[in-house]
């Protein structure tokens, strides 16, 4: 998603884009994805602010590939399941709203207005209007495809071709050299081995979640429902394994259940325990999904860096490589603001975000 | 009794019930899961009891395996070294982590699929048995089109009669004796369209030649249609199904050598029943959630019939399509290396040289038969655009061809990402070989972790505790 956007804004901005793929369209991250484009789930701080941009970009977009995309701006319902909770809730939403998120405290009969189908007795909750969702697969390959970039799948790029002095040639795949003077690593949870193959290493790990999916319904529920503890979830730096209850809706029928986080390495063997978890957590939130059932689940892996803040910008390390990677859960959501972002630094303009926070050698210098 | 070890074996078809008796025969408790509430699986399908059919085995052959094994299982039953469980649909098996190795089988109860067991077991055996491929057609969701293999299952199961003029058609050893029991059961069969040419090839093969029963078999099909005066129509193919509300006629057409429609020889036949099918496919849900290898579409299996996952055998049509007869042997062997492991002994091969015999030949029969027998090469040209491909999500094959010429989809997943055909209920069990075809690219094996769809009420509750008990429901619904 996040190769596609950039392909897209850098064609627009007048650029002759190539897109290359070890797999199919959206074969990664991408495909397993529940398509968030949230700015619930942050905290104040650069990452809310590219969320912001990049809420503010797929809004405009949706007016030129909506229906294509399956683009719904629906709203985020954040639920506290304790007054403890709520007051934690409350807090976020007052730091949040300081930095430009609509945030509108529910509870009672509001709050059974928006969710009708909600546990009873629960405390309250914050709505985030601005909450949307996509369905990232499609999305993907229709902003490809928008770009008009030259799409190159099945390719595994094998080497990075450099100049003697070290500045971006191009890369060598499987099926041949491809010339460019600039190269974007958005290879997600793969973008750790580009930046090496470019000797600029970027330290990406996989945190695996499980997504589970139901029979089509009719819509019974309305917005983005998931529990306070989330956020906490989200910004989590442990290995173990974490479920905070995220559900809703899709246009297609369909509940998406999410989210659970454990780092597992690329183990992609499914775990009941997990399933468990997940299907545990939403049927507390919502009593009623206790008799729909699960057709399936899917596993995938969010890219994520140490301080869990992706890498987007001009690598100083390596003239002409830029990265555009390591979103985690928030790739898809953020993937407009991130092309946006790549597409101004691709043609020396000044970046609307700053883009000191996303630096791609910010780890090596820890390191050193 | 209750130290002895217990393997667990999932399905009741030949295979299963093969494995059945020949693990309880040697020293393991078995409990026999099912989804039926009879055993006999689709090819030992029996009339519900309750309609007290005065000749089931008229709609069967080779109904005296059926009673010997049948005896075998109830006797093992009733000296408790077995448990049947009717009515459980299996929807995960779980390997229990660390060294123990053990297994959990958890199953839905009942025709509602609502409530939950599970069954503990050292060892499983998966006997789970294929389903029908049918590729689709212009008009192939008018009611009055079923599979060939769901036309029988009606005529054994329920002895109701599908139509009264019936055309079966598609390709595969399973349209003769089909359309022989339509036939026989009072329908007027007006055609059997195959795609293949099977006669002037079967004539040579040797394979064919080192099974003298399967040709008896056929031959016994083939005088029956010739009795009922059924035509049978080789190297044609069902172009076009027609109606209004059901199904009023199809139109055939002759196939030229490369597998395309010869202009000019379409013909419309009168129906009100169109049975069709294209061969089977193995089931391998279970076994794919497992971890166990698999060989294109199959379970890979070795000699003893394990699978690579330690603990798990499998055996029948889910390694690979190839009759009753090799599920039976391929189920004896299973069972008999299942109680051997299973009791801490090496098994000894020479203990099963007859069924292992019999497995490599019946293996090399049905790599003849599926050579022979193969849709026609070209069938996705005649798939009309708006012909709906995956009827749970109602994708059509317009939206497919998109897919593949617009956004770039090349592999089964993409494209179900990209138009969610195979997203839906059936999860692409009916759909994917169209799928694929129309797409032009290979049918791989999805993943599918729920092998039945599990209410998350079920899913969300504490681990119910794993029982071996043996239960107490009757494996006989009544007299017969």
């Amino acid at each position: 998603m996040t190769g596609a956007a950039c392909a897209l804004f850098a064609a627009r901005a007048g650029l002759d884009v190539v897109v290359v793929d070890r797999g199919p369209v959206a074969g990664g991250t991408t495909g397993a994805g529940e398509g968030n484009v949230l700015v619930s789930d942050k905290e104040p701080g650069p990452e809310l602010d590219l969320a912001l941009l990049s809420n503010r970009l797929w809004s405009e977009l949706a007016e030129e590939f909506g229906e294509f995309i399956e683009y719904e701006a629906k709203g985020g319902v954040v639920v506290a399941t304790s007054p403890g909770g709520l007051a934690a809730l409350e807090r976020l939403a007052v730091e949040q709203r300081a930095a430009g998120v609509v945030a509108e405290r529910v509870d009672g009969d509001t709050l059974y207005g928006l969710e009708p189908h909600l546990a009873p007795g629960l405390p309250g909750a914050v709505h985030y209007p601005q909450d949307s969702q996509v369905m990232p697969a499609l999305a993907a390959a229709h902003l490809v495809r928008a770009a008009g970039a030259r799409l190159l799948t099945g390719r595994t790029v094998t080497d990075v071709l450099r100049t003697p002095g070290g500045a971006v040639l191009g890369v060598r795949t499987d099926r041949g050299d491809i010339h460019a003077p600039a190269l974007v690593n958005a290879a997600g949870t793969w973008g750790g081995e580009i930046a090496a193959l470019a000797g600029a290493p970027l330290p990406v790990l996989p945190r695996r979640g499980f997504v589970l999916v139901t029979e089509p319904l009719p819509r019974m529920v309305h917005h983005k429902v998931y529990a306070a503890d989330y956020v906490a979830d989200v910004a989590s730096d442990s290995a173990a394994l974490q479920t905070s209850p995220v559900v809703e809706g899709t246009a297609a029928g369909p509940v998406l259940i999410g989210a659970s986080r454990e780092r597992v390495g690329f183990d992609r063997s499914f775990s009941l325990p997990v399933l468990r978890a997940l299907a545990a957590g939403a049927t507390r939130l919502f009593p009623f999904l206790a008799d729909v059932r699960a057709l399936r689940s899917y596993v995938g892996f969010r890219p994520y860096l140490p301080d869990h803040l992706p890498a987007i910008g001009p690598d100083p390390r390596v003239p002409g490589l830029f990265h555009a990677c390591g979103h985690e859960g928030a790739g898809i959501g953020l993937s407009t603001g991130t092309g946006h972002l790549i597409a101004q630094a691709l043609t020396a303009k000044t970046p609307d975000l700053d883009l000191a926070p996303f630096r791609p050698d910010r780890f090596a210098e820890e390191a050193a | 009794m209750t130290d002895r070890p217990r393997l667990a074996v999932i399905g009741a078809g030949p295979a299963g019930l093969a494995a059945t008796v020949a693990a309880a025969a040697h020293g393991v408790r078995v409990t026999l899961i099912d989804a039926a509430a009879q055993a006999g699986g689709q090819f030992y399908r029996q009339p519900a009891a309750a309609l007290r059919a005065g000749r089931p085995q008229a709609l069967h052959h080779d109904w005296r395996t059926w009673q010997r094994l049948r005896r075998a299982l109830d006797a093992h039953v009733r000296a408790g070294a077995v448990a049947h469980l009717t009515d459980h649909h299996v929807w995960f098996v779980e390997r229990e982590s660390g060294e123990s190795g053990r297994f959990t089988v958890h199953a839905l109860l009942g025709p509602e699929e609502a409530d939950a067991v599970a069954v503990g077991a050292d060892a499983v055996l998966l006997a789970t048995g294929g389903y029908e491929k049918v590729l689709p057609f212009p008009c192939w969701t008018l009611p009055g089109v079923v599979t060939a293999g769901g036309a029988q299952a009606m005529l054994k199961g329920t002895l109701v009669v599908p139509g009264r003029t019936a055309v079966v058609a598609g390709t595969g050893p399973l349209l003769l004796p089909v359309a022989a029991g339509l036939a026989a059961a009072g329908v007027q069969v007006a055609a059997l369209v195959e795609s293949a040419a099977p006669r002037a090839f079967l004539r040579r093969t040797r394979a064919l030649a080192a099974q003298p029963g399967k040709v008896a078999e056929g031959a016994g099909y083939a005088a029956q249609l010739l009795r009922h005066r059924v035509r049978t129509l080789a190297r044609h193919t069902v172009v076009e199904a027609h109606g209004i509300d059901r199904l009023e006629a199809v139109t055939v057409a002759a196939l030229d050598g490369e597998g395309r429609v010869r202009v000019g020889t379409e013909r419309r036949i009168p129906c009100d029943t169109l049975a069709v099918g294209h061969g089977m496919l193995p089931h391998t849900d279970l076994a794919g959630t497992l971890g166990c290898r698999l060989d294109g579409l199959r379970v890979h299996v070795d000699d003893e019939q394990r699978t690579d996952v330690p603990g798990v055998w499998a055996a029948g049509e889910a390694t690979g399509i190839g009759g009753s007869a090799l599920a039976l042997a391929e189920g004896h062997i299973a069972g008999r290396s299942a109680a051997a492991r299973l009791t801490g002994s090496t098994p000894d091969p020479q203990e099963w040289a007859a069924a292992a015999k019999s497995r490599t030949g019946l293996r090399e029969f049905a790599a003849a038969i599926e050579s022979v027998y193969a849709p026609p090469a070209h069938w996705s040209e005649q798939v009309t655009d708006d012909t709906v491909v995956c009827r749970c999500e109602e994708v059509t094959a317009g939206t497919v061809r998109e897919a593949v010429a617009q956004l770039g989809a090349g592999d089964l997943r993409t494209v179900k990402l990209l138009t969610r055909a195979g997203m839906g209920w059936c999860q692409g069990r009916i759909c994917a070989p169209g799928v694929a075809g129309l797409a032009g690219c290979e049918l791989t094996a999805a993943r599918r972790p729920f092998a039945r769809p599990v209410p998350l009420g079920v899913l969300a509750e504490d681990h119910p505790q794993p029982t071996s008990r043996a239960h107490t429901h009757p494996t006989d619904g009544g007299p017969s």
